[in-house]
């Protein structure tokens, strides 16, 4: 298994339990489920014991494996400066043993045959993608500056449509040149290759850059930090090398032109920071840039943000296999209640797994009058979701 | 076992409870180099009454119940030698009651070192707890019932010493207060009254299952330094910290010995970190420090280190996140050592010691010693790190331990939190009536010999 | 004296004896003075040897050129004196030591000598050292700094080999003879106290400064002057090669900026502080860091402008909580030329 030899020098001192101000515990699956097991070091060390033969295959050992959200807080918080990068990349190598020996859990298994047989987790027909811009008279990509991708989660998903609508709106309100690719946009597989699944997201990965060359897209404004993950660190290895934005680093650009925008009533916001737009690619101050200069917004940070941000348990294949599943103890409901307890009326996201994930998990804790979970775009736009 | 499971569903939910292999497999060892000894079931209790239960439970159906904090010690102390029930204390990890006036905190024994530190930071800056240098997930019941010690033990002792009262669950299921918490709502300490607390430190767990505790809190002063004063004369050592331990300003006395990097070997470290109210005050510290130790910086003997930014910074940190990189030394995650507990007279007969001991055995080491109060003893530890996937060099580490545990005895030190065999060799030295009266209370309090077994005990 | 070029009879016939009346840490008349000195002379002990704080100045303060310092540096190593305790000494001594893991590569010029700092290594960059080539490792460490510790001997142990190291693994064989030294010590080290101690130096060193100046002429269309104040932290080096001093002033004029007058700076300049710790003299320290920044804060600064690691070291997180940014002299001109520092 690739990154084997990484796994015996995990010491399980739990530094990646915490984040680095150790204020509440910061490892999504760690923190649901409380077992040894399910926190980074169990996963390194059951991985080793499992290809060393000491533990055997089973369902549990598959759930463990699978229930981390790959939100990289053991990679950032890891006192182990020789090996610490390697870690995600050993859970995930773990992942494809399984993958490759057809020992995954049933949800890990129906999210990736969906994918490979429908081209999207919801099991919808491809036309079905064109939808999430009904009425909006959006451009197809045609040579425009950027290509705006929306991923599966803004076509297909209520909550991740809202986010797409009011994102593509801004940005032809604020003048970006775009154009969108509609039912003929594929999945950027990011969750196929996070749960293990190497060759499904080749061939998705390849198929995309296929699509983008020839249609001449030279940069992509990515709805998702989970597309503009991959497309920015996983697609150059095929040779697909793309200029990509996450949306809100084209609005932070366009930071005056939002600071020129009618204020609302003054509210307190405070802002989740997505991992996969965060500690995954550094990217913290963006969306802050953006949501400080529209005028009538007062920012506060939750006790665990930036690099410390807590993950909503949407990441790692997650958001459609609820490995992590409900319970005041998941994630996105440990994550509103800190939301709440800033006092914050707006919860700020960035990242359609977030907004749903977080949303429900309002709900779920009743905080409905309290705080509202909001994407950035939606914030400016002032207007009903 | 498989009641006993279905009864412990019943008492914390099935979530927190498993029989499953790979709980079994990780909770049966800890970092360290001693042998796994799997459990039958590992559960995880949320509140004193569930705890009660299990251990209710385990007497009733006389199966071997074992407390863990987070699982840190290395001496493998939280392995249930005899299989059992492993009580995973974790989520027990509540602050309870903050008391700014008479300084103390009062938490559930499964709050974490790190969580601690950063809830008092946030919510009682002026407030701090005396802070142990194993990583943050390391629980405040562990470290105090194993006689722990921090980053304020020069100024307050072993963190044991800290300690102002505890609710226990007894091996036979009542539970009992101990302290002024007993009699009184406060928690502050453990004086009038019979101090019962000692029934429960340093007892591994053979006694009964700390709940709750009240650990005393002391002055988080804004403005901190640390000076490291070097010599290269071990039997220089105990004056040294004689003298700077007389001027009672410091908070934390430890020194480090290190063959690596090539300019630390052959040289004693010794790191003062004290803290003001103000610059003035903390300049003034620093000159009474210096002051204490002019004999030798007059004689050029020894002298304060001028330390880079970054190591200064390093120093400062507490826990010391250098200190855990140790495990990567042999590029095999691993690492362990004896801490014994002696006079600081001792000082270079055992620095010496762990030099012969890791030149024979052939294996790297770390030294060092963290002082205790006025330097009424300190902690010494001899650590040597290991390549887990290389079962030789374990053993290597292991023979170390082994060496160095009979070693610290014979020069009348005794180790602390020591493993299994070590507390044999412990046992074989200790008057034979104060093991007897050891054996007379565990007698009473866990009449099935169900707490913790195959500890401090003889073949 | 092994090697050491000075002259016992300059100094009888000298009748101002500046070295020890300028001193700014020993107050001595001249009669006393010339006592000393005489002790001195003849290898005798002198509180001169104790006291004194291993500033350099004394090198530039004699008129003669007759390496006063390196004399007080050779007594203090004979008569078994440390300046700074024993176990800091070796430890130094071993810290600083060449590893041998010299790997010879092919330079070009200009070759930018970075000594012994990896750490300033990401400053050579930009327009002002496009197309350089760096060197840096314990195997080319200038060795100068052992005259802060009374250890002569481990500069004429280990400053030939630097210098042939610098030679023979990297220079010679690219055809190139100068070497742009990044740090005054550096330069100090090869242009002035080699040849004292009888070392030839067979590649032409050149100050950071004399280089940037002159790239700063052939870039002069894209300078835009920064109109600024700032302080320059003169370091002990310095006092080794004062004829290079014009070049901060020629730097500072070509990119606009204002050299401050201030007490503390020129002949005039203080230690950083650093030795002075590590001679354990920690008041004297304070007092001395303390007028410093009292004094560059007084002139209105927006920068203090650094060009010893060790300075920068010791005095840059002082210098900001004072509302002063340290910077390094090559940054300010990366400023002037649209540049930016790196990673702010």
């Amino acid at each position: 298994m690739e990154y084997a030899a990484i796994l015996h020098r995990c010491f399980r001192c739990g530094y990646c339990k915490f984040p680095g101000n150790y204020i509440d515990l910061n490892c999504p699956s760690y923190s649901k489920f409380r077992f040894e097991t399910y926190s980074p070091g169990g996963r390194m060390w059951l991985l080793r014991a499992w290809l060393n033969g000491e533990v055997q295959t089973s369902s549990r050992l598959a759930e463990i494996i699978f229930s981390c959200a790959t939100c990289g807080n053991c990679v950032e918080q890891c006192v182990f400066p020789k090996f610490k990068d390697d870690i995600l990349h050993a859970f995930i190598a773990g992942r494809e043993e399984m993958v490759n020996k057809g020992v995954v859990p049933p949800a890990v298994r129906d999210y990736l045959k969906a994918i490979q047989v429908h081209g999207n987790p919801y099991k919808l027909s491809a036309g079905e993608r064109r939808k999430w811009q009904e009425g909006l008279n959006l451009e197809t990509y045609s040579d425009q500056e950027y290509l705006f991708y929306v991923g599966c989660v803004g076509a297909f998903d209520e909550r991740g449509i809202k986010m797409a609508r009011a994102v593509a709106i801004l940005l032809k309100n604020i003048g970006v040149s775009f154009g969108i690719l509609g039912a003929e946009e594929n999945c950027d597989g990011n969750e196929a290759r996070a749960l293990g699944e190497k060759g499904i997201f080749q061939s998705l990965a390849e198929q995309n850059i296929r699509d983008f060359q020839r249609r001449g897209v030279k940069r992509i404004i990515a709805l998702s930090p989970h597309a503009f993950h991959a497309i920015k660190n996983d697609y150059p290895k095929f040779a697909g090398s793309l200029e990509v934005f996450h949306y809100t680093q084209i609005l932070a650009m366009q930071a005056k032109k939002i600071s020129l925008r009618q204020a609302q009533a003054p509210r307190r916001v405070t802002f989740h920071d997505p991992c996969y737009l965060g500690r995954h690619n550094k990217e913290y101050q963006s969306p802050r840039r953006v949501l400080k200069a529209f005028p009538g917004l007062e920012m506060v940070e939750m006790n665990r943000s930036k690099e410390n941000a807590f993950c909503c348990g949407g990441g790692g294949g997650n958001f459609f296999t609820d490995l992590l599943g409900s319970g005041p103890e998941s994630p996105a409901r440990s994550r509103v209640r800190e939301a709440a307890e800033t006092g914050a009326a707006i919860l700020a996201v960035a990242c359609p797994n977030c907004a749903k994930m977080l949303e429900d998990a309002v709900k779920a804790e009743n905080l409905e009058e309290k705080i509202a979970v909001k994407d950035i775009a939606e914030i400016i736009q002032g207007g009903q979701i | 076992m498989e009641e006993i499971y279905k009864e412990l569903v019943e008492i914390v939910g099935a979530g927190y409870v498993s029989n499953q292999p790979e709980e079994r497999f990780i909770y049966s060892r800890d970092p360290g180099t001693m042998e796994p000894h799997e459990p039958d079931l590992v559960v995880m209790p949320a509140t004193t009454e569930e705890v009660q239960k299990i251990v209710l439970l385990a007497n009733r159906k006389r199966v071997p119940i074992v407390p863990m904090g987070g699982g840190l010690v290395l001496s493998g102390l939280s392995r249930p030698l005899k299989g059992g029930i492993v009580l995973d204390m974790k989520r027990m990890n509540r602050i309870l009651e903050v008391n700014e006036t008479s300084r103390y905190v009062l938490v559930e024994a499964g709050t974490a070192q790190g969580m601690l530190q950063a809830y008092l930071k946030k919510n009682h800056p002026g407030l701090k707890h005396s802070m142990p240098d194993s990583p943050p997930m390391a629980t405040i019941g562990g470290n105090v019932l194993i006689h722990g010690s921090g980053h304020l033990s020069h100024a307050a002792g072993f963190h044991s010493e800290m300690l102002n009262g505890l609710e226990v669950v007894l091996p036979t299921g009542e539970i009992v207060k101990i302290g002024s918490c007993s009699t009184s709502p406060y928690w502050f300490g453990r004086a009038p009254l019979p101090d019962l607390a000692g029934l429960f430190l340093g007892w591994f767990g053979t006694t009964g299952i700390v709940t709750k505790l009240a650990i005393k809190l002391f002055p988080n002063r804004p403005y901190q330094d640390v000076g490291v004063f070097v010599t290269e004369d071990p039997e220089l050592v105990p004056d040294v910290l004689h003298r700077v331990t007389g001027v009672q300003v410091a908070e934390d006395v430890t020194a480090w010995m290190t063959p690596r990097p090539d300019w630390a070997r052959g040289f004693q470290h010794i790191n003062i970190n004290y803290a003001a109210d103000t610059p003035e005050e903390l300049t003034g510290k620093r000159n009474l420090i210096r002051a204490s130790l002019q004999k030798y910086i007059r004689e050029k003997v020894g002298g304060f280190m001028v330390l880079p930014p970054p190591m200064k910074k390093g120093f400062l940190e507490a826990p010391q996140t250098t200190l855990v990189q140790f495990a990567d030394v042999r590029k095999g995650g691993g690492f362990e050592y004896v801490g014994g507990i002696m006079p600081i007279e001792l000082f270079a007969r055992a620095y010496r010691a762990g030099i012969e001991i890791a030149e024979h055995q052939r294996t790297t080491y770390s030294t060092g010693a963290r002082v205790i109060g006025l330097g009424h003893c300190m902690m010494f530890f001899f650590a040597y790190p290991f390549n887990r996937a290389d079962e030789a060099d374990v053993e290597r580490a292991r023979k170390a331990l082994e060496e160095t545990n009979r070693v610290v005895l014979d020069m009348g030190g005794i180790p602390w939190k020591a493993e299994a065999p070590a507390q044999k060799q412990i046992i074989q030295k200790m008057d034979p009536k104060t093991f007897d009266l050891m054996n007379r209370i565990r007698g009473v309090l866990d009449p099935q010999g169900i707490m913790n077994p195959g500890n401090w005990e003889v073949e | 004296m092994d090697g050491l070029k000075y002259s016992k009879e300059v100094c009888e016939a000298c009748d101002t004896h500046d070295c020890l009346i300028r001193c700014s840490y020993i107050k001595m008349d001249l009669k006393t003075a010339k006592e000393e000195r005489q002790r001195l002379l003849r290898g005798e002990k002198s509180p001169v040897l104790t006291e004194c704080v291993t500033c350099y100045a004394c090198e530039e303060y004699c008129p003669h050129g007759n390496h006063p310092f390196y004399l007080i540096v050779e007594r203090q190593e004979q008569l078994g004196i440390w300046p700074v305790p024993q176990p800091l000494t070796k430890q130094q001594i071993i810290m600083m030591a060449p590893k041998g893991k010299i790997i010879p590569q092919k330079v070009r010029s200009p070759v930018v000598n970075m000594c012994y700092f990896p750490m300033l290594a990401g400053c050579v960059r930009g327009k002002l050292f496009q197309g350089a080539s760096t060197i840096v490792g314990s195997d080319v460490f200038c060795n100068i700094m052992w005259l802060h510790f009374g250890k002569n001997s481990v500069i004429r142990e280990r400053l030939p080999e630097m210098i042939a190291n610098i030679w023979e693994h990297y220079l010679k064989d690219s055809g190139v003879k100068e070497l742009i030294c990044f740090h005054d010590e550096c330069y100090g080290a090869y242009t002035h106290l080699a040849p004292a101690f009888g070392l030839t130096v067979p590649f032409q060193p050149i100050h950071l400064f004399e280089y940037l100046t002159r790239r700063l002429d052939e870039l002069k269309d894209q300078i835009r002057p920064l109109g600024q104040k700032v302080a320059y932290q003169r370091p002990c080096s310095n006092r080794l090669i004062p004829e290079t001093q014009h070049w901060v002033d020629d730097i500072f004029k070509r990119i606009g900026v204002e050299r401050v007058e201030r007490k503390y700076d020129r002949g005039n300049a203080l230690c950083c502080g650093a030795v002075i710790r590590a001679q354990q003299m920690e008041d004297l320290a304070d007092d001395v860091q303390k007028r410093n920044l009292d004094d560059m804060v007084e002139t209105g600064s927006k920068y203090c402008v650094f060009n010893c690691p060790a300075c920068l070291f010791t005095l840059g997180d002082a210098v900001m909580k004072r509302g002063i940014i340290p910077i390094l002299m090559s940054e300010l001109c990366q400023i002037a030329l649209g540049e930016g520092i790196k990673g702010a």
